[in-house]
């Protein structure tokens, strides 16, 4: 494997950043946000309802800015920086939300599926192709499967044209070693390239960012001060002064990055993002970092200990989408504590 | 008592479980099974069963119009757009699987007798079936519906690959459902397939947002409404609700399958074949008109 020197960077604070605040960011907060991106030289802005294009729902949560508002100012603000989008088959589809989305000028299209369900994303990625959209294609929650079938998920992807690949550690539990198994199981059946989207609940964002590079990967998410779901993504700023200590080329202004960073904080977190005791829980139980909000939010109605919450979540294998159950298990844990005591 | 015959295309979970459920009723006779190719395991298992089978596809159809009473379309919603129109000049009654929306939907425990006038009957999808009669219900007991949302869980191997294909059908055919029963202003429907091992029973949530919510109300339309698709679906099952979460109704159904061609978990596939032969039953019961 040749080492390796350049790393496409993409910037979903705008999205994953949603998680954080019940998807409320405003207009007026995108476009700060873009033209702070923009003067930073970020290569990829990506820009949405945290569940991407048409997900704004009971289920995951309303968004304060509906997905062509969002879009317009996002476009209005970003020129150099290349405006993205996530949509999850199932949630969004090509009718409703992609040829929109084509139609506002949309640079970058994540096209995303659970890890072991590729083949949802088929249509999608050839949508985009057929329109000549850059379109990358993204396997959440890839700590469920193996390697292996990860590898076969991702060729799959490769198959139908997405022009990347990027697993996804949406629930904050790889360890580096992980990083290495997969990547490395990516890099070994991939012609394209390859990239990770990390999240912070077992503190190892940064370093499962780098190590993943250090697989091969060139394309690394990353949100300003973490700004993303539950304990937050790999933080930006400080991924792009590592990356630049390691000497690897980033296209990024070091300063920009960091008056990105400064103005997010002020501007658009309600609270940075730490590893709050609940977020170890979450991380270690393998769920769904976006589900945080909803958990802390039943868990104080049914006066239940969240922390019981996320075990049994992670028990029942429940995947990103299936916020509806939370509903379920918060009521049965409910119940069979009023048994016991 | 003429037999009333009728012939599956289609030899995919759906065609074949169908299948099954049709040798089953005392009502219908499956005089034809009919896919692209013979070595599928819906093929393998029609052939076992003594079944006439044909990798004709809509050609065969045709060829025996005179050995057939009606044809379930169990393929896909892009191949039931050329199929309707073949059918439709044969005379056949149809009724349709895939989520193509030719013909008006069906939802026998809400529109059953309406339904029967009908030669293209369109089931509407999976989670359809599961959830547009709480929909209707809601609409019933609630003159203002402003949203309604519907969110479906299925395990990963439940799902072939026409399914799959069809996921965005899926979508824009349950919500065009939702709205058409409940009369809601805006509704929306969303899909989760889940791998987990041991596989998870279909699932369906249901949230609406009214005005002037009325828990009691609903329950008095809903229950007999339930008790309705039970008849027609034993593995259908209210698990939550109706509550208010806040300002919205919530509704959580359960439908575990018969266990007929798919294991129970499938009740994705159970609702809408179990609705399906229902409807036929009542065009065998009607003398076949």
């Amino acid at each position: 494997m040749q080492k390796v020197t350049k790393v496409l960077v993409s910037d979903p604070s705008l999205r994953d950043g949603n998680h954080a605040v019940s998807h409320q960011l405003s207009a007026d907060q995108i476009a700060k946000y873009c033209r702070a991106a923009e003067k930073a030289r970020i290569p990829i802005v990506e820009v949405g309802h945290g569940n991407g294009l048409g997900a704004s729902s009971l289920q995951v949560g309303l968004a304060k800015t509906d997905d062509d508002v969002m879009l317009r100012t996002a476009r209005e603000n970003l020129v150099n920086s290349k405006l993205g989008i996530h949509i999850i088959p199932g949630f969004g589809t090509i009718k409703r939300d992609l040829e929109r989305a084509r139609d506002l000028g949309v640079d970058v299209v994540r096209v995303a599926s659970h890890c072991s369900e590729a083949d949802l994303t088929e249509r999608h990625i050839r949508f985009c192709r057929t329109n000549g959209i850059t379109v990358f294609g993204v396997l959440m929650m890839s700590h469920m499967i193996s390697a292996q079938l990860l590898a076969e998920e991702a060729k799959k992807l490769e198959n139908y044209g997405a022009e990347a690949v990027l697993l996804m550690d949406s629930a904050g539990y790889y360890l580096p070693s992980d990083v290495t198994e997969r990547i490395g199981a990516l890099m070994d059946n991939l012609s394209i390239p390859v990239g990770f989207h990390a999240h912070n609940n077992l503190g190892m964002a940064i370093a499962n960012s780098v190590t993943a590079m250090e697989c091969g990967a060139t394309i690394l998410d990353g949100c300003s001060r973490g700004f993303g779901a539950g304990a937050g993504n790999a933080q930006l700023e400080v991924l792009v002064a590592v990356l630049h200590r390691m000497g690897i080329e980033t296209g990024i202004d070091l300063y920009g990055m960091l008056d990105a960073a400064d103005m997010a904080e002020q501007e658009l977190l309600k609270e940075i993002p730490r590893i709050s005791s609940l977020s170890v829980v979450s991380g270690l139980a393998g769920v769904f970092s976006g589900f945080s909000k909803h958990v802390q939010r039943l868990s104080t109605e049914y006066n239940i200990d969240p922390r019981d919450v996320f075990f049994e979540l992670g028990r029942r294998r429940i995947i990103a989408g299936q916020e509806d159950l939370i509903i379920e298990v918060a009521a049965e844990i409910a119940a069979s504590k009023k048994e016991q005591s | 008592m003429q037999q009333y015959r009728i012939a599956i295309l289609g030899s995919g979970n759906i065609g074949t479980d169908l299948l099954v459920k049709a040798m089953r009723s005392p009502h219908l006779t499956c005089v034809a099974f009919i896919g692209r190719g013979y070595t599928s395991p819906g093929m393998n298992k029609a052939r076992a069963l003594g079944i006439t089978c044909s990798d004709q596809s809509i050609d065969y159809i045709p060829e025996h119009a005179d050995e057939i009473d009606l044809v379930f379309d169990a393929t896909s919603a892009k191949d039931h757009a050329l199929h309707a129109p073949i059918l439709k000049a044969l005379g056949k009654q149809v009724i349709d699987l895939t989520p193509a929306k030719v013909g008006p939907m069906c939802v026998p425990a809400v529109n059953l007798d309406s339904s029967l006038g009908s030669s293209n009957l369109n089931m509407v999808t999976c989670g359809g079936q599961a959830s547009i009669p709480v929909a209707f219900a809601i609409g019933q007991t609630h003159p203002e519906v402003d949203y309604l949302e519907v969110v479906s869980s299925i395990a990963s191997k439940s799902a072939g690959p026409a399914t799959r294909i069809n996921l965005d059908e899926y979508i824009e055919t349950t919500e065009k459902g939702l709205q058409a029963f409940s009369g809601a202003k805006r509704t929306k429907a969303i899909l989760n397939l889940n791998p987990a091992v041991p596989c998870i029973d279909m699932q369906t949530t249901i949230f609406a947002n009214v005005k002037n919510p009325d828990i009691e109300a609903l329950k008095r339309v809903l229950d007999p409404i339930v008790e309705k698709i039970k008849t027609y679906v034993p593995g259908y099952k209210i698990l939550v609700g109706p509550i208010l979460d806040g300002d919205r109704i919530v509704v959580m159904v359960k439908v575990r399958g018969r266990g007929d061609y798919l294991p129970e978990y499938a009740g994705n596939l159970d609702i809408i074949n179990c609705a399906a032969i229902a409807m036929a039953e009542q065009f065998a019961m009607n003398g076949g008109n």
